[in-house]
């Protein structure tokens, strides 16, 4: 497969006639890190157990928002320069092959699902961890893209902690590549307080923000090309009629990953592995704050605002 | 050793309000655990720069300055902290949950294994108890932050790994000044010994820095309308109260959607998200998608014709009534107590 990339690229070095620095660019490799998350912008009155605990059982799972624009900047380097393949790359349950499926029909070219119980319990650097040993095995890359946060924690955190695992320079907040130039890119940041036009030295991570583009949607193409696309778990439990289909169409295996296939020190997955641990949990909605109940009568309003001046709240 | 060490970000010559307050927090903190608060600068141009931080309680400031440090980039602060706490071994470590403290953060905790908590909106010492080890931690840090979407909350620690490290945004804490002739010492590094020249590879070629129009986000007190607020003209009572208290206007979608205000103050999952020190909700029921933009808010007053709007739920205070007859007397009483 790359030798032929390889050859096509040199055909076009040859017919090139273009100013665009696109054709003579050998294709990159990219890997885009996507979470499947509980979908928490939609929270309902079931979301929450009489425990307090949360009901992921109620909650839809999604592609992770912002990870969907980094596939989006992704996939627009790649419709910029051929020859580049984006790989997904996600940690979670086996369900979460879902998400990569969602990826290769918007034109991921494949998809690598790292599940295991090992994993399980596993807080950002556990899972920065895991995931960094997960790349290395995948072979060469040219850029990590990732969403900047997820929106379960919104910690933000894994991507710069793949990137300081992997001794990668990073770039966060991105919302466009500018340009792509050999072993160097150029992007745009969008902070709180303005933009930043940023250049920095391939290999290299990015994250992104929703500020991004919005990802594509799926192709009808590649819906029918990959609706078939399955874990070897998910071929296990599927019905015969289909096994054929995965020896005559590599294509639509999704590579999963076991603790087995990376090299890890136990010490560094999952709950031993995390550095942070929850202490305790409470539940917001349910619980109602004491509030102070007034009227628009005048004496209740004055001493109201006496209270906030004195606490130094206002004034 | 065994500190409590703040990185503070400097922009154009000035530390940043975040930093400040986090200082603030520190001491606080280092007065309870009984150490010290130390500081760590890292930039440009660095001159006197002790002078913006010693007075809220530092003990010791850590000045890296090499033109090269500044803008900020990832690899060469990250570089700095790294072999920091590496020689000093704090056992906290607190930064801002900005564009900057949130490339960082990761970056230092992950070279160093330590346990990081983004976001907290509220930090307490505390012991813990791990029954399974049998095992008792003396003082340590709990990181308190909402989670899932703002759905639960979390007390987060790190039991075994140091430094503990936390980012708290801009606004959560406040800033005192404890001394201006606190006795604070100096340190500065050689920048040669902590950053290599291969960690300036990133290079800022362009930077845009923009001043909100509508600062919402950066605004202390809130005064928001709803759907209940009724009209455009009873949303100007909105503004006359902002103005009187310094606040900025936001709005729940359905008021913008009433064409009462514009888009862009519209607060909630769909717009910004706020944390003011006091949000005031006038005529807003409270739907869960206005919650998630402002209930990390530090207090709230709600204003509302119905006693059993949901977002009473949230408040600190329910004023149950007429808005057009309350915000004036608001104002009104604001006014006679400020005099």
């Amino acid at each position: 497969m790359r030798v032929q990339c390889d050859l096509l690229m040199l055909f076009r070095f040859h017919i090139k006639d273009s100013k665009s620095y696109r054709i003579i660019m050998k294709g990159l490799r990219i890997i885009v890190l996507a979470k499947q998350v509980p979908d928490t912008r939609n929270v309902g009155k079931d979301a929450m157990k009489a425990d307090g605990t949360v009901n992921r059982a109620v909650l839809p799972a999604i592609f992770n928002p912002e990870d969907l624009n980094a596939l989006e900047l992704a996939l627009r380097v790649k419709d910029e320069i051929p020859g580049t393949t984006v790989t997904i790359l996600t940690m979670g349950p086996g369900r979460a092959a879902e998400i990569i499926r969602e990826g290769l029909y918007r034109g991921a070219d494949g998809g690598v699902l790292l599940t295991d119980r090992a994993f399980a319990g596993s807080d950002t650097l556990a899972t920065s961890y895991a995931l960094s040993q997960a790349i290395k095995e995948m072979g060469e890359f040219d850029l990590i893209i990732a969403g900047r946060q997820a929106i379960d924690g919104d910690t933000a955190q894994v991507g710069p902690q793949v990137a300081e695992k992997l001794g990668l320079f990073q770039v966060t907040y991105v919302e466009a590549v500018l340009k792509v130039e050999k072993s160097k890119i150029t992007v745009r940041r969008r902070l709180d307080n303005g933009v930043e036009t940023v250049k920095a030295p391939l290999p290299l991570l990015l994250t992104v923000n929703s500020s991004a583009p919005d990802c594509r949607s799926r192709n009808a193409k590649l819906l029918m090309k990959y609706k078939h696309a399955r874990t070897v778990t998910e071929r296990q439990a599927a019905t015969e009629d289909y096994l054929y289909l995965y020896d005559a169409r590599p294509f639509l295996n999704i590579h999963e990953m076991t603790v087995n296939e990376i090299k890890s020190e136990a010490g560094q997955l999952g709950l031993a592995g995390s550095p942070t641990k929850v202490k305790r949990i409470e539940n917001v909605i349910l619980q109602a704050k004491d509030a102070k109940r007034l009227t628009a009568a005048d004496k209740g309003i004055n001493d109201l605002m006496k209270e906030l001046i004195d606490s130094h709240v206002i004034g | 050793m065994n500190n409590i060490f703040v990185y503070c970000e400097v922009e154009e010559g000035v530390v940043a309000d975040v930093s400040l307050e986090l200082l603030t927090k520190g001491r606080s903190l280092a007065n309870e655990l009984k150490c010290q608060l130390e500081a760590v600068i890292v930039g440009a141009d660095l001159k006197d720069i002790e002078n913006q931080v010693i007075l809220y309680g530092v003990d010791v400031v850590h000045i890296v300055e090499d033109p090269r440090l500044a803008p900020y980039t990832t690899s060469p602060h990250a570089a700095v902290l790294i072999k920091l706490f590496q020689e000093e071994k704090p056992q906290i470590a607190l930064m801002g949950a900005t564009p900057i403290g949130r490339d960082l953060g990761p970056r230092v905790s992950s070279a160093l294994h330590s346990g990081l908590t983004a976001d907290c909106t509220s930090l307490e010492i505390g012991d813990h108890e791990d029954k399974k080890e049998g095992k008792i931690y003396k003082n340590l840090l709990y990181q308190i932050r909402p989670a899932f979407g703002g759905n639960i909350i979390a007390w987060i620690i790190n039991p075994d790994c140091r430094p503990q490290m936390a980012t708290v945004r801009e606004g959560v804490m406040k800033k005192e000044i404890l001394n201006v002739k606190y006795p604070g010492k100096v340190n500065r590094l050689d920048v040669s010994k902590y950053v290599s020249d291969t960690d300036f590879a990133v290079q800022v070629i362009e930077r845009h820095l923009e001043k909100r129009k509508i600062n919402i986000k950066g605004a202390s007190i809130v005064v928001s309308g709803g759907y209940g607020v009724g009209s455009k003209e009873n949303f100007k009572l909105l503004y006359e109260l902002a103005d009187v208290l310094g606040a900025e206007v936001g709005a729940s979608r359905a008021a913008v959607d009433a064409g009462y205000t514009d888009h862009e103050r519209q607060i909630g999952q769909t717009g910004i998200t706020v944390r003011p020190k006091l949000y005031i909700a006038c005529g807003i029921s409270g739907q869960v998608q206005h919650r998630a933009g402002m209930e990390e808010s530090a207090q709230i007053i709600s204003v509302n014709i119905d006693p059993e709007a949901p977002i009473n739920a949230l408040a600190d205070y329910v004023i149950t009534g007429d808005l057009s007859e309350i915000i004036p007397k608001m104002i009104k009483y604001y006014k006679q107590n400020t005099k």
